[in-house]
């Protein structure tokens, strides 16, 4: 299988009063979307626990997408400036672990921005075909194998 | 500990679903999945039947926890709860799992992705109900006073409803006078009743109500709280007062689009007027001339501004009827690119205006009608589609038709009250069909031209809707507000405080208790952000139905099928 071919699978967590009705929006607008995403309701884009990311890319997720609302628009005032640093340092972290930090992204979604949310995802798809499987995944699947069993 | 028996009820929502995902499939896919006693498919599980579904499934098979795939909790999370409970199973204990708006919907015509998706998205669903804990609703009392921002139609309307009924209501107009919009209007359609009269009268009964107390020209500064208890900063001069507020409405209303200067003419020659401008020459009483030409759309419906504002068209058709009654040896063209003049009533006076000879001339945007004359518009222009020729009209008046467009303001009003914008800058109601005067927040609500270009009788409707959902809050005196808090496993508690340092509502407070520090939750300030349990370095802190290991468990399921 070349990395052209590959079909990535990841997770969206989207915040419940934006980026969740930006997605509805996108369903309802009927704009057709790659089938690679699972979206995951949070209350806020600032409950996405680093562990939580860090879970999901070794359990053979590609990548991770952040939703949150606008700067400023957050339902609970500051919530997504947290998520913003929290998801800046995350990527620093990414690297020493030997995982591509741009499998890991932060963005803004209102609750009008349907068409928005479709571009995000459909280039999240793109990116994630573009850097192949998460090799971490495969590393520790191998190790795993590898380990005699006790 | 009782065994966990699981429901899963996957709804066809008549084709919605059904037609892009094979919901016999999920059903199969669903009963193999642990806990899972029993799974159906139901055509639509919202209806009476469905429901009533449910609530046997409970009832037959022991069910002690619920998943629904269907639509969006956003809409219908409550009712499928209601059910669950209705039924003896804790409303908590169930899982909304979203296989139409994140899954049918957009992936129509794939549908063996789709149905391996949704397959997915249960499996998801079912590992995070089988992690679920019953919760107790927390009740809040609500305050009987409503905060009304616009002293509008809609907001009069609204604050007189309310007002009537018993509660207070603080109403807050920017302007030194109430009325809005319709300040400037001359007749009203469809009764063609004088706009000033009908003006006068609703504010005389909002000036003389003991009920309702006026803020002009006042602002809101800032508002905090949640449902039933907001408070709120009132700003009037260089005063700013706190109110307490229970339940809020927007109704701040909207401005007509100015066309600019140079189009058609407008601004540069004295004989090309606004709509609004036409309104006021009726009420002053000037000649309007012999040949009038309306040019609709003006600013609508074009790349920049796509939508249509509705009414306009009506607005037309009224001022050319009028001109007619005046003067019937007048000649009024309207030309138009489409035309709205939606209900009985519109398209009565649409009749009438064709009896009294108004003419209609269909313009596409290819062709946009030209206006002839140097200084002072001559003759028009136009590329008449229908007909399939161009013709030039001789005339003595231009009256542009131009759209209602959003304040700049409602951006700032959006961010102090945390409600959502549409993209042309218009408050975005909780759902088009379910939920039209509400937001997503409880306690907050939208009526008239705030939301969307709406005709006066549009907006007085909407303003009793929005009123009376505010209302029955009141009338209740109490909310039920989502177990979503805070909590802390003080066993494992470290007391470092980086949760309290997160809370944005100073929810969370380290504190010492038995010699030792443990942070402590207050459930009533805490809005369920769950920032707290994001930095929490033991997992002390966590949030009810969004815990470590409910939301890993979710994560860990997707891939569980491979």
């Amino acid at each position: 299988m070349t990395s052209t071919e590959y079909e990535p699978r990841f997770v969206v967590f989207c915040c419940n009063w934006c980026s969740y009705a930006g997605a509805d929006l996108a369903g309802v607008s009927r704009l057709q979307l790659p089938a690679n995403l699972r979206v995951i309701r949070v209350m806020c884009s600032s409950r996405v626990k680093p562990e939580w990311i860090i879970k999901a890319l070794r359990s053979g997720l590609d990548g991770v997408l952040i939703l949150g609302c606008h700067p400023g628009e957050c339902h609970y005032q500051e919530g997504n400036y947290y998520t913003r640093r929290r998801v800046a340092i995350l990527k620093k972290f990414l690297e020493y672990l030997g995982i591509e930090p741009q499998r890991v992204k932060l963005n803004w979604v209102s609750a009008s921005e349907g068409a928005k949310f479709a571009e995000l995802v459909s280039e999240m798809t793109n990116e994630l075909r573009e850097l192949g499987p998460n090799l971490l995944f495969a590393r520790e699947a191998r190790e795993r194998e590898q380990e005699p069993i006790k | 500990m009782q065994k966990i028996r699981i429901g899963v009820f996957i709804c066809h929502c008549g084709s919605n679903i059904a037609s892009a995902v094979d919901v016999v499939d999920v059903v199969e896919y669903s009963k193999g999945l642990p806990y899972v006693i029993h799974a159906e498919t139901n055509l639509y599980t919202c209806s009476p039947e469905g429901l009533r579904s449910i609530k046997n499934s409970i009832e037959q098979y022991h069910l002690n926890r619920v998943v629904v795939a269907s639509c969006t909790p956003r809409t219908h999370e409550a009712l499928f709860r209601d059910t669950c409970e209705e039924a003896g199973v804790n409303r908590y204990l169930f899982e909304f799992v979203n296989i139409r708006e994140h899954c049918s919907w957009v992936h129509l015509h794939r549908k063996e992705a789709a149905t391996a998706k949704a397959n997915e998205l249960v499996r998801m669903g079912v590992a995070k109900v089988s992690l679920l804990e019953p919760q107790d609703c927390m009740m809040v009392p609500i305050h009987p006073s409503s905060l009304i921002i616009g002293g509008g139609i809609s907001g009069m309307t609204a604050a007189l409803n309310l007002a009537n009924q018993g509660f207070e209501v603080h109403l807050v107009e920017q302007e030194t006078e109430l009325g809005g919009l319709l300040k400037g209007l001359n007749r009203l359609l469809p009764t063609n009743e004088d706009a000033q009269e009908f003006l006068d009268s609703v504010v005389k009964k909002v000036k003389n109500h003991r009920r309702i107390k006026t803020h002009l020209p006042a602002k809101v500064s800032q508002v905090s709280g949640y449902v039933g208890n907001f408070e709120v900063g009132i700003q009037e001069g260089n005063n700013e007062t706190q109110y307490q507020i229970g339940t809020i409405i927007v109704a701040t209303g909207a401005q007509v689009f100015q066309p600019n200067r140079g189009d058609f003419g407008y601004a540069k020659m004295a004989n090309v007027i606004t709509q609004l401008e036409l309104e006021e020459r009726f009420r002053q009483g000037t000649e309007t001339g012999q040949n009038v030409v309306m040019i609709n759309c003006v600013g609508a419906r074009i790349p920049e501004r796509f939508y249509c504002s509705t009414f306009c068209c009506s607005t037309a058709i009224k001022n050319g009827i009028l001109i007619k009654e005046q003067n019937p040896a007048a000649k009024v063209h309207i030309l138009y690119r489409e035309l709205m003049a939606y209900g009985i009533e519109y398209e009565n006076a649409y009749q009438k205006a064709l009896q009294l000879g108004v003419r209609f001339i269909r313009y596409n945007l290819e062709n946009p009608p030209q206006i002839v004359g140097n200084g002072r518009a001559t003759a028009v222009k136009v590329y008449d589609e229908l007909f399939g020729q161009e013709m030039e009209i001789p005339l003595d008046l231009v009256v542009l038709t131009t759209p209602l467009v959003s304040y700049a303001e409602n951006s700032l009003t959006s961010r102090i009250l945390k409600v959502p914008l549409t993209e042309d800058g218009f408050f975005l109601e909780a759902h088009l069909k379910l939920r039209p005067t509400e937001f997503a927040t409880e306690g907050i609500y939208v009526c008239g031209t705030a939301r969307w270009p709406s005709s006066v009788g549009d907006c007085v409707a909407q303003a009793y809707a929005a009123s009376a959902k505010a209302a029955i809050l009141m009338r209740k005196g109490f909310a039920a507000v989502e177990p979503i808090t805070a909590f802390v496993n003080e066993a494992i508690c470290a007391g470092c405080g980086n949760c309290s340092l997160v809370c944005p509502f100073d929810a969370v407070a380290v504190q010492l208790q038995k010699g030792r520090r443990i942070a402590v939750v207050t459930p009533a300030k805490c809005k369920g952000c769950g920032s707290c349990a994001a930095v929490c370095p033991s997992g002390a802190m966590q949030q009810k139905g969004f815990t470590d290991q409910q939301m890993i468990a979710m994560l860990d399921a997707i891939t569980e099928g491979d």
